[in-house]
This record gives structure tokens, C-alpha cells and sequence, in this order.
């Protein structure tokens, strides 16, 4: 319990840090619409071309926007050497990660949110099709990237080259989670529900979460105590 | 029941020790001065006290409980070389987070109490990244002192603070000791912590030099001590 | 001593692949459908075994660093890392061979190929973050859980790309029927040399990291005072 609140303030304190400079949200956000854009023009696609790239096309631009968003997440601590003294507060390294893990992965589900809709409208969509369906596989493959770019952020926070490091390290890792989610999301935004093959990439992708999760959360404290 | 116990303790970098054999101990009250040259293994130690760094060999006992244990951390204040506070936070939000980490019962009161004895209750809203640097120092000493702490450890504190800042620190600092806290201070400013310590650990090239109490010739030339234990 | 081992065993890899060659030139038929060129299959796959039976013993070395501190187990975990990188890259120029001459073109997306090109970055990525890491502790703690959470993606990556391929199917290298038992006996029997020539690079590549470490340590106490 006291694990969980501690957590909570952490991702509270990172929330609010971000909500007062949005900095990162900024910059992430003009990223993604950015590529949004980038992508129309090369491709240009046709209604049908689009309903078949659209998993791929969203899942990309969510990636990208994420990794820049996540290297932010143990980078902001540096400054001031902050991140020295939360190591050496009470809070365990597990519940600094969680803590910030959840503040990661409310941001890029925001960034997400606003994505959705600007992509209906450049590319003529309609995205609604399969509300719940859709919800589930953006919550879950969400928490995947997050939880993986969170503790690639920890891992190479005392890196010189950290800003390059982190998207070559993390986008290997992501293959899986972005492959369901990629596959998963093509035919719901096109309002078909998934079929009993794609059920399979769900629970992949629901394995994966609960895996990275557990292994993140094991391994933060070696990765940040030397 | 000493308050901290160091025995033989090692600290490698791959092959490379930077710390050698390190042992000695600090009763409730003690105000230990940390000195060294530079490279000598004083931050290193520093870190590993904190719980900011694992040793490779060796123990460090803190009340009796290993460094790594959270009841330690909780009595815990660290003063590093960065202030450690947020800039984008008010000086009441900075405050407020740290108590409710320590787990303090009531953050708030605690934060605001703080504020008033730092003298920066008038700018408790103000955001961090406009204050001067001594505001931001009171602040970070704030920050170090608020769970009232049982030990202290401090790199270098007095280096980049003014005198609003130091005499701040300084009145903290015997209050502390006075209430039965440990000191461990590392430290160029051989003046001022000399007039604090009561004990001294000098370290040489990651050896312990001397271990001992603080003593009038010490205070009186702090040059003495590196004369007489350690290298030119 | 242990030079003698390590040339002992070089020289037995040498000779039974010699015999190998000879017997998969000479002693085998032509497969029915692919020619001659199917004899590439021979290290092709092994070389793939052999990858990720190096992956393995780094994740195994990479948690008893992690367990005892010992620098000992981090230069078999890059040692063995750097020795699969090899036999990996072997693995997918082989495939990109047998693709040309069967296909016609340098990569097909065939899900086994695919898979391990995956994991070759996924691994590359241990190696570039070792050259970003100054201190020896640090490299190795890093490197260590990063080797952890690699091999943790690899399952994932192969179930992740068959299924695609499954769903999305591309021309495919080798099937999945039944081999001619003396193929099969090839097939294995080629594994051995290979282990064992991975068995001597990563035993040379352990000597050379150990020579690296105590030099850097001796470096380190020349220059801190």
C-alpha cells in the first residue's frame, strides 16, 4: 500500500513538472503530427491504400513520438542531481520507476488521444469503428512501450550519448509490441472486430506487458544503484 | 550502539580500487570531517554511505541495519554537489514532495514549518527556476534537514554556499548534533568544518590515513593534518 | 596449458570440418528440389544454433555477474555475445547466398531469417551501449541487464514474425518436412566443429577482455594520483 502511494507521488510530482513546462509534451506532440503529415505526402494515399496502412502508419507515428517522449522520463532527474536524491530517499527503485512509468504512459495515451482524430481528418477516416476493441489494444500496447522506454530511459540515464542510445536500443525491443499492435489495429480502425487469429497477437501482447513489467521492475534498482 | 560502523570496507571500479580497507566508526552526536585530496575516495565513500553505490567488499552499518535498508533511508539526509530540487516545482510543492517521500505524516505542515525557518515563506509559490542561488540553497538545506534526520551526510556543503546559506547550515548542523544526530562532512573547507567536527577520517589514495578525534592542533592549523598523516 | 587446449581443440574443429566438406561434396546426393546449393544448409543452420547458444550463455553469465560481482562472468558474457554476433551474421549471409541462387533476390522475408536479423540488432545494441559505458562496473552491470532483458525479447520476436509470416507468407528458404535421415546426420554433425570453433573465439576473446581490464586498471591507478 505504502509501495503504491509512493509511486502515486512520484508520477504526481513528474505530471505536474510536465504539465507546467510542457516541454516534452510539445515537443513530442508536433513530432507525431508532424510525421502524420510527412507520411501523406509520402504516400499519398487512396482510401483503400490508406485503410491498409493504417496500423502501421499510427503505430509508427506513436513510437516515435513515444521514444522522444520516454528518454525525458530519468534525463529530467539529472538536473540538479535530483535523481541522487530520490535514489537515496525511502522509495524503492521499483516504486520510482512504476511512479513514472504511469506518468509516461498517461502522457503518450494523451498524445495518442490527439492523434487519433488529427489522423482521421488529414487522411478521411472514420477511426470509431470498433470503440472498445480499439481502446484495448492502444491501453495495452501503450503500457508495453512505455514500460519499455521507461526502463531504457533508467538504463542509459548516465550516458553520455543517451539521446541516440535509447531509440537504437529500444525499437529492437518494441518489434513484438508494435507488430500486435500494428496487426491488431488495421482492420478495427477499418470496424471489422478482431477474428479468432488476431485474438492471439492480444494475448502476446498481454504476455509481453506482464513480462517487461516484471523484469523492469526487478531490475531498476541494479540499473540505478552502482 | 554506534550510529555508523564501517569495516574493511572495498570498492572496486572493474579492477581498480578506489576505496581500500576502509574502517572506522561514529557514535549519536559525532561530527565527523571527511578529508582528502581530491580523487582520494572521499565521494565514493560519501555514495556508498548514502546507499547511492553498492561495495564490493566490506560492510557499512547504520544503526545497526545495513545502508540499503528504507527505516535507514528515512533518517537519512544527504546534501550532495548538486541542490537537488526541482526547478519547475514551487519552493512549498518541492518541500511537500520530499516530506511525503520520508513519509512524514503530515507533508504539508512539515513543508510549511520549513519554509518559515528557511526564511522563504514569502516565496512559497514562487517557482524554483527563479529564485537566486542563495534562495535555492536555503531551499536544498531545507530539503536535506526536513525529516529531521538522525545522519547527516554532506559533499562538500560549504563550497558553493553565501554567508546567509552557511550561517543557515552551520546553526542546523550543532542543532542537530545537539539532538543526538551523526555528521559525516566532506570537506576542503578545513576552517569551518575543523570548528564542527569532533572527529576527523583523512583518506589517502583510497586508504585510510588517521581516524581520531578532533584535536586543538587540528582546529588551530588545518594544514596539520595532511603534514602529518598524509602525503605532501 | 590453456593455449594447448585451445589449439588442440582448433585443430580437431579443422579437421572435422575438412571431413564434413568431403563427405557433404562427395558422399551426399543432390536434395530434389534445390540442387546443390542445399548444402549450405549445413552451416547455415548450425550457425544459427550456435547464435543463440551463445545468447543463452551470456544471459547465463550476465546474471551471475549481477549475482556475485565477479568481472570474471562479464567477459564471457561480451565474449560470448561478440562469438554469437559472428555465427549470426554467418547465419544471414549464408541465407542472403542461398536466396540469390535459389530466388533470385539478396533477402526474402522469410520468418527465420527475419527473426534473427532482428536479433542481431537487438545484440549489436549490447555492444554499442558497452562502447558508450567508461567504467568497468557500470559497463558490466549496464550490459548485463540489457543482455537479461535481450534474450527476455527473443521468444517474442520469433513468435511475433511467424505469425506475421503466417498471416503474410513470402517466399521460404527450407521447409519444415522431414529431412533425409543422412541429412539430418550432417546437419548435426556439422554443429560440433562449429561449437567448437565458437568454443575457441570466445575463450581467446575471455583472455583478451581479461588483458583489456587489468591494463585500464593499472592505467587508472598510474593517472588518480
Amino acid at each position: 500500500m505504502l509501495f503504491l502511494r509512493q509511486a502515486w507521488t512520484i508520477a504526481a510530482k513528474d505530471l505536474r513538472s510536465e504539465f507546467r513546462t510542457k516541454e516534452a509534451l510539445n515537443a513530442s506532440l508536433s513530432f507525431a503530427l508532424v510525421i502524420l503529415l510527412l507520411f501523406s505526402f509520402a504516400f499519398d494515399p487512396t482510401a483503400e491504400m490508406t485503410r491498409e496502412i493504417s496500423g502501421g502508419l499510427l503505430w509508427l507515428v506513436f513510437a516515435f513520438a513515444g521514444a522522444l517522449l520516454l528518454n525525458r522520463s530519468f534525463a529530467r532527474e539529472l538536473e540538479n542531481d535530483c535523481l541522487d536524491v530520490l535514489v537515496v530517499s525511502p522509495v524503492p527503485a521499483a516504486a520510482l520507476f512504476l511512479g513514472k512509468a504511469l506518468a509516461n504512459y498517461v502522457l503518450l495515451l494523451g498524445i495518442e488521444a490527439v492523434c487519433l482524430p488529427v489522423f482521421g481528418v488529414f487522411y478521411n477516416v472514420s477511426w470509431a469503428g470498433q470503440p472498445g476493441w480499439l481502446a484495448l489494444v492502444v491501453l495495452l500496447a501503450t503500457w508495453g512501450i512505455t514500460v519499455i522506454g521507461t526502463m531504457f530511459s533508467a538504463l542509459t540515464v548516465n550516458l553520455r550519448l543517451r539521446e541516440l542510445m535509447l531509440p537504437m536500443l529500444v525499437y529492437p525491443v518494441l518489434i513484438p509490441c508494435l507488430m500486435a499492435a500494428m496487426q491488431l489495429t488495421t482492420p478495427l480502425i477499418a470496424g471489422q472486430p478482431p477474428s479468432g487469429d488476431q485474438l492471439a497477437w492480444v494475448r502476446m501482447l498481454v504476455g509481453f506487458d506482464i513480462i517487461f513489467t516484471a523484469l523492469s521492475v526487478t531490475l531498476v534498482e541494479t540499473v540505478l544503484i552502482g | 550502539m554506534n550510529a555508523l560502523a564501517v569495516e574493511n570496507l572495498w570498492k572496486y571500479y572493474g579492477d581498480y580500487p578506489a576505496l581500500r580497507g576502509i574502517a572506522f566508526s561514529a557514535a549519536p552526536g559525532a561530527c565527523v570531517a571527511l578529508l582528502g585530496r581530491n580523487g582520494a575516495g572521499k565521494t565514493t565513500l560519501l555514495r556508498i554511505l548514502a546507499g547511492l553505490s553498492k561495495p564490493t567488499r566490506g560492510t557499512v552499518r547504520v544503526f545497526g541495519k545495513d545502508c540499503l535498508d528504507a527505516e535507514v533511508r528515512r533518517r537519512t539526509g544527504l546534501i550532495g554537489h548538486g541542490i537537488g530540487i526541482y526547478d519547475e516545482l514551487s519552493a512549498y510543492e518541492n518541500l511537500r514532495l520530499f516530506a511525503a517521500l520520508y513519509g512524514l505524516a503530515d507533508p504539508r505542515r512539515a513543508a510549511l514549518e520549513w519554509l518559515e525557518r528557511t526564511g522563504l515563506e514569502r516565496v512559497r509559490d514562487g517557482l524554483v527556476r527563479e529564485f537566486s542561488r542563495g534562495m535555492r540553497q536555503r531551499l536544498a538545506v531545507a530539503r536535506a534537514f526536513l525529516h529531521k534526520p538522525s545522519l547527516l551526510l554532506l559533499d562538500e556543503p560549504f563550497t558553493a554556499l553565501d554567508d546567509r546559506a552557511i550561517a543557515l547550515l552551520q546553526g542546523l548542523l550543532q542543532e542537530s548534533l545537539a539532538a543526538g544526530a551523526t555528521i559525516v562532512m566532506s570537506t576542503h573547507q578545513l576552517r569551518e568544518a575543523l570548528e564542527l567536527a569532533t572527529h576527523v577520517v583523512l583518506i589517502v589514495k583510497g586508504r585510510l590515513a588517521h581516524s581520531g578525534e578532533r584535536t586543538a592542533e587540528m582546529a588551530a592549523d588545518p594544514g596539520y593534518l595532511y603534514r602529518t598523516y598524509g602525503e605532501s | 596449458m590453456k593455449e594447448k587446449i585451445l589449439y588442440a581443440l582448433g585443430a580437431l574443429a579443422a579437421l572435422l570440418l575438412a571431413r564434413n566438406i568431403r563427405v557433404m561434396l562427395t558422399g551426399l546426393p543432390d536434395e530434389a528440389f534445390q540442387g546443390a546449393i542445399f548444402r549450405i544448409i549445413f552451416f547455415h543452420v548450425p550457425a544459427a544454433f550456435t547464435c543463440f547458444l551463445c545468447f543463452f550463455i551470456a544471459l547465463i553469465a550476465s546474471i551471475s555477474y549481477l549475482k556475485s560481482g565477479k568481472m570474471q562472468w562479464d567477459s564471457l558474457a561480451v565474449s560470448a555475445t561478440e562469438v554469437g554476433l559472428a555465427f549470426g551474421a554467418a547465419n544471414l549471409v549464408s541465407g542472403m547466398i542461398w536466396a540469390r541462387i535459389i530466388w533470385g533476390i539478396w533477402w526474402t522475408w522469410d520468418w527465420r531469417l527475419t527473426s534473427m536479423l532482428v536479433c542481431w540488432l537487438l545484440y549489436a545494441g549490447y555492444l554499442v551501449l558497452r562502447r558508450a559505458v567508461e567504467e568497468p562496473a557500470q559497463r558490466a552491470r549496464l550490459s548485463a541487464v540489457l543482455s537479461i532483458l535481450s534474450f527476455a525479447v527473443v521468444p517474442f520476436v520469433f513468435f511475433s514474425i511467424k505469425w506475421f509470416r503466417t498471416q503474410h507468407p513470402q517466399p521460404v528458404l527450407y521447409g519444415e518436412g522431414k529431412m533425409d535421415a543422412a541429412y539430418r546426420a550432417m546437419l548435426y554433425g556439422n554443429w560440433a566443429p562449429l561449437l567448437m570453433l565458437a568454443a575457441v573465439l570466445v575463450m581467446i576473446r575471455i583472455g583478451q577482455e581479461n588483458r583489456r581490464r587489468e591494463l585500464d586498471a593499472l592505467r587508472r591507478e598510474v593517472h588518480a594520483f
